[in-house]
């Protein structure tokens, strides 16, 4: 019994021996090894959510002996990490609070690599009659006047910081039974919204991603103030010692690199007939 | 009720071709969880012990803290780990945010407690003639304890499984100091939170089955061990 019990006590550690041996891929033949081999980047759920990443981030640590912890967080909590500097590198889309970091000197070398569009969706049946509108602030504003349940992120997330931008354009201070917060990522907020038969405001990559699975539909798309610009940007290692700062431009550059602005562009065209991001590294 | 289905048989289905990336989280979850389980069964059952039977100024404020420990909320010893472990943190040096040595700690801080209060527990409920008797044939203190250890073998094996169950089912704190990163982090609970904000319901609910699964199977060796030899 006794040396049973040592065994069992014994085993954890024992595994944790074992499995030591997964480290991250060595780097290509070809390459120096980076002197510091580990980048943080903080970047939205979205990112993530929608699959890209999975696609960049191996070819990227393939190509230059990287590796890339990826932490998908909401945008508030992406860019609070990038002014902390607890983190390396920033891919997210809130272009007004990242100038913010910008001008205080957070961040630095800010680069447009892609966008896509905001939509809003809701039931089919669609209480407020907003389907077709082509002004999203007006949209809004007759859902608010109609208290058709609205389910907004609440999380400070690109995302909702865009929702709030529009409620202030559409001049309607959101409250009441029919506005909710949800609290939680994108998908989530589109299940509930799909489950209480209400309006959400969305990125279109997730949508196009969980169409199936919902009772939602688009129902205002098209406005130019909808569209959902990411940026990447490297934390300022002189304001922040310790940042990673070659291996965050490394991946500034790939990202912008015209190779992977294609695959980015061609990303999603095989399972939703259309791409889920449009690269533009290069514009303003 | 469909994607439960589903999920059971995509579990089965993950389990019997032993998917790659499954197996992966599945061995990283053992492995963390349980060395988490180790550090808080050496923190956790001395104090537990020490609390039995010590007589101290102070010691009904510490029970009365390792009885509220029992029920720390995950999430915000995650914070709390993530505030000293991020770089602009006091240990940020170490370089351990994101790492499964955080998530071990984190684990490890959410178990101890639970083990402290259990063994504690545990050690009161002995006969307290059999502490005397002890003291009376001029055993040491140490091999009282061990005496004492022995004798409540199988509630200490209990406060290893509650331990054990605190540190596998949590889900916040591993997400906070752990990140979920995909061959680093990932965890059965992480997993299952992603894979549900992808809306992948059915992986999700299939990977909750392996966890329940998981769990089930060192518990039931555990409590193996614990039933062992049992008398009458």
């Amino acid at each position: 019994m006794r040396r049973s019990l040592a065994c069992l006590l014994v085993l954890p550690v024992l595994l944790t021996a074992c499995g030591s041996g997964t480290t991250p891929p060595a780097s290509q033949s070809g390459e120096a090894k980076p002197s510091n081999p580990t980048i943080l980047l903080a970047t939205t759920t979205s990112t993530q959510d929608s699959g890209l990443l999975d696609l960049l981030v191996p070819d990227f640590e393939e190509k230059t002996g990287y590796t890339v912890k990826v932490i998908a967080v909401g945008t508030g909590a992406a860019l609070a990490m990038g002014k902390r500097g607890d983190a390396d590198v920033l891919l997210v889309h809130a272009p007004a609070a990242e100038m913010k970091l910008v001008e205080s000197g957070d961040v630095v070398d800010r680069r447009r690599v892609m966008h896509n569009d905001f939509v809003l969706v809701g039931p089919a049946e669609d209480p407020a009659q907003v389907k077709g509108m082509t002004d999203a602030a007006a949209a809004l504003k007759r859902i608010a006047q109609t208290q058709a349940l609205f389910i907004s992120r609440g999380d400070d997330s690109g995302t909702h910081k865009k929702e709030k931008a529009l409620w202030q354009e559409a001049g309607v201070q959101p409250a009441g039974a029919w506005y909710q917060e949800s609290g939680q990522g994108m998908g989530a907020t589109l299940k509930i919204a799909s489950e209480k038969g209400a309006y959400t405001l969305t990125d279109r990559g997730t949508y196009l991603h969980l169409r199936d699975k919902l009772d939602l539909v688009i129902l205002v798309e098209g406005d130019d103030r909808l569209q959902n610009i990411y940026h990447v940007m490297v934390v300022n290692p002189q304001k922040h010692p310790g940042v990673n700062a070659e291996g965050a431009k490394a991946f500034a550059d790939y990202l912008t690199d015209p190779e992977t602005q294609k695959v980015i562009g061609e990303y999603g065209k095989d399972r939703f007939g259309q791409p889920l991001f449009f690269p533009d590294a290069g514009q303003e | 009720m469909e994607v439960v289905l589903e999920g059971l048989q995509q579990a089965l289905w993950l389990i019997l071709r032993r998917d790659p990336a499954v197996v992966e989280i599945t061995l990283r979850t053992l492995q963390v969880s349980g060395t988490a389980t180790l550090i808080s069964l050496l923190l956790g059952v001395p104090l537990g012990t020490a609390l039995a039977l010590g007589r101290f100024p102070g010691r009904r404020l510490v029970v009365s803290l390792v009885n509220t420990g029992m029920g720390l909320p995950p999430v915000v010893v995650g914070l709390f780990v993530a505030l000293m472990l991020w770089r602009s943190g006091p240990l940020g040096r170490l370089g351990l945010i994101y790492t499964p040595l955080a998530m071990v700690i984190a684990q490890a801080v959410i178990a101890a407690p639970i083990v402290a209060g259990v063994s504690l527990a545990a050690i009161q409920q002995l006969d307290p003639r059999l502490h005397l008797q002890l003291l009376g044939l001029g055993a040491s203190r140490g091999q009282l304890v061990l005496v004492l250890w022995w004798e409540a073998r199988r509630s200490l094996l209990a406060a290893a499984m509650a331990g054990f169950g605190g540190a596998i089912s949590e889900v916040g704190a591993s997400m906070m100091v752990g990140g979920n990163i995909v061959g680093q982090t990932r965890v059965l609970t992480t997993a299952t939170v992603l894979e549900t904000s992808k809306g992948n319901f059915d992986l999700a609910m299939a990977l909750g089955l392996i966890l329940l699964l998981l769990a089930y199977l060192v518990t039931l060796a555990m409590t193996w061990l614990q039933q062992s030899g049992r008398t009458g």
